[in-house]
């Protein structure tokens, strides 16, 4: 692995924070630090296939006009810092391809917000993360571009969607990286590649030019090695967008100026669902372990329930393939993606193109989705899951009545090995049995690295009100100042 | 609940996807599962529940002046089109 080393401490241990300092006293220029992780991503490539594209070229032309812009103290608060973009979210004259054999060929004519907000920043693409196809798994093994592997242990999946996006923050190939959640797709690989990150508030961040899965669920987010990265990140990525409707006009807090708030009083609840007999007892100890760092900062904690809670697994794998089904009606082999050789009629078109651009998982959620929205079923499961959602949504609703937040873990288990859960889907569906809920309720939330179980990651979770970000991101702060856990990077990539 | 090979082969008519012959069994198996646990949804009592319709409360789809805000991009966007001429996507005959 490349390595520079500035003052003593190689580049890529730096945080973000620490990045755009030396950036801007002109300790290393924005192509030294651009070409340091190009090469990291070029050397780990064969090994865990974390990227889908590496845009070197571009990449190198515009760290060089960032440096143009730091000699001349221009630019943004970003200014020169390399980035990894998810491969759902558009990026103008680069291949997007969503993890899919459907979008192999396609350029995308346009940025996403996310990435032209980022790019405005100051950010430097340095090429698309590799992550489950459309978004669509827990492991990063239904990618068309293969399985991408966990830097802890190659042998074992990273987590997904973003699987790509936390592989490549947990191996330093990426300082920061941009992600999305629909069922725990950001929280559950950071959890298991041992890195941070968050989820916003749906809403928060613009999801133009991010390509959908399930719309009422989808919400853009960070992966970052810290919370204090993050707050770096989601301050310039959230805003209002016009483009899209499901955007909220709200002003956008001071991320990083309210990380070291005290947590004195701090209301903590802990949910007895978090703690059921599907927890790891090794993950379990790291997390009340976790929770004991709080009770010395002085947060009080509180046990609660959320009886519904439950049922969020059975009601996200109804409202997630029925809105994946129609969002993924657009793939019709007409306008743009994968179409089959020698049509013979417009039905055989769709039919092929969609059975050969489509993989197995994708195929699957389409046909569940398009069961349960046909007629007849309509009411028994959409209609249905959507008011199991609204009873989940109102235990949500009750805890932050009397808690500030709650914590528990991200995942229940560490990292499995690749195959282990791809033959049976529910089981790989259960992974996401401590996320979902957030995203049925639009709440925001974020896992941190606290400890390790079988000599892998454990995340701890934090889940707050809607909008409160900058509280999330100072909770899990405080509690990085007072553990090292963030900071551990796996031997082979240090 | 066992859905049927011809229910399979239905609904993947229905969400115009050709399966191989191998995969129809696959899909039977493990949609069947899926439905049997999503079933578990019926254990709540939700009569006196309303569907949720927004994830944020109090918040609808925000609507925005029917007024034109893009400017034409046809020719970059059918850049990415499988078949085009004259400006027009192309597709196998549909009328005869």
């Amino acid at each position: 692995m490349g390595s520079v080393n500035v003052n003593n401490v190689s580049l890529h241990r730096k945080t973000l924070a620490q990045l755009i300092a030396g950036l801007r006293a002109k300790e290393f220029s924005s192509v030294e630090l651009t070409r340091l992780y190009l090469d990291r991503i070029e050397a780990s490539q064969t090994s865990l296939n974390a990227f889908i594209s590496v845009t070197r070229e571009q990449a190198l032309v515009a760290a060089e006009a960032a440096d143009r812009d730091l000699a001349a103290s221009r630019g943004g608060a970003l200014t020169g810092v390399p980035i990894a973009h998810k491969d759902i979210f558009c990026t103008a004259g680069v291949k997007t391809t969503c993890g899919s054999r459907m979008l192999d060929n396609f350029v995308s004519p346009y940025d996403a917000t996310v990435v032209a907000k980022l790019k405005a920043a100051g950010a430097v693409m340095l090429g698309k993360a590799n992550m489950d196809e459309f978004a669509m798994g827990s492991s990063n093994e239904t990618s068309y571009f293969g399985p991408v592997r966990n830097p802890w242990n190659t042998a074992l999946v990273p987590g997904g969607s973003s699987g790509g996006s936390a592989a490549a923050v947990a191996a330093r190939l990426a300082p920061l990286a941009t992600a999305t959640d629909t069922g725990g797709s950001i929280r559950q690989p950071a959890a298991l590649c041992g890195v941070t990150g968050v989820k916003p508030t749906y809403g928060r961040v613009s999801r133009y030019g991010m390509i959908a899965f399930a719309s009422s669920l989808d919400q853009a987010g960070t992966i970052t090695a810290t919370a204090e990265d993050a707050a770096w990140v989601l301050r310039e990525m959230a805003g209002f967008d016009p483009r899209d409707s499901t955007s909220v006009e709200k002003p956008v807090p001071d991320y990083v100026g309210s990380l070291d708030a005290p947590l004195k009083g701090l209301k903590i609840g802990l949910l007895k669902e978090f703690f059921d007999k599907g927890l790891d007892p090794e993950n379990e100890r790291r997390i009340r372990e976790a929770l004991a760092v709080y009770e010395k900062l002085g947060a009080q904690l509180r046990e609660m329930s959320l009886p519904n809670l439950p049922l969020s697994v059975p009601a996200y794998y109804v409202v997630a393939p029925a809105e994946c089904s129609s969002n993924l009606a657009r793939f019709d082999g007409v306008r743009f993606g994968h179409r089959c050789k020698e049509p013979r009629d417009l039905m055989d078109l769709y039919k092929r193109s969609r059975g050969e651009g489509f993989g197995a998982e994708v195929k699957r959620r389409i046909m569940t989705g398009t069961y349960v929205l046909s007629a007849g079923y309509y009411d028994a499961y959409y209609l249905k899951a959507q008011r199991v959602r609204q009873l989940i949504t109102s235990d949500f609703t009750r805890a932050f009545g009397d808690v500030d937040v709650l914590i528990g873990p991200t995942t229940p288990t560490p990292a499995f090995e690749i195959g282990a859960k791809t033959e049976d889907p529910i089981t790989m569906y259960l992974n996401d049995i401590y996320t979902i809920g957030a995203n049925l309720a639009g709440l925001p939330a974020m896992s941190i690295p606290c400890g390790f179980a079988q000599n892998l990651p454990v995340g701890l979770q934090i889940v707050g009100p809607h909008f409160s970000e900058a509280k999330l991101l100072n909770v899990a702060h405080l509690f990085q100042r007072e553990t090292d856990w963030h900071t551990r990077v796996p031997e082979r990539f240090s | 609940m066992a859905l049927t090979r011809e229910q399979i082969e239905n609904i993947a008519h229905l969400a115009r996807l050709e399966l191989q012959p191998a995969e129809v069994p696959v899909y039977q198996e493990s949609l069947s599962a899926i439905l049997d646990f999503v079933g578990e949804l019926d254990r709540a009592d939700t009569a006196s529940v309303a569907p949720m319709a927004h994830p944020l409360p109090g918040l609808s789809q925000r609507l925005r002046p029917d007024a034109v805000t893009e400017q034409d991009h046809h020719e970059l966007y059918q850049e990415n089109a499988p078949q085009v001429a004259s400006s027009l996507y192309l597709v196998p005959k549909v009328i005869e």
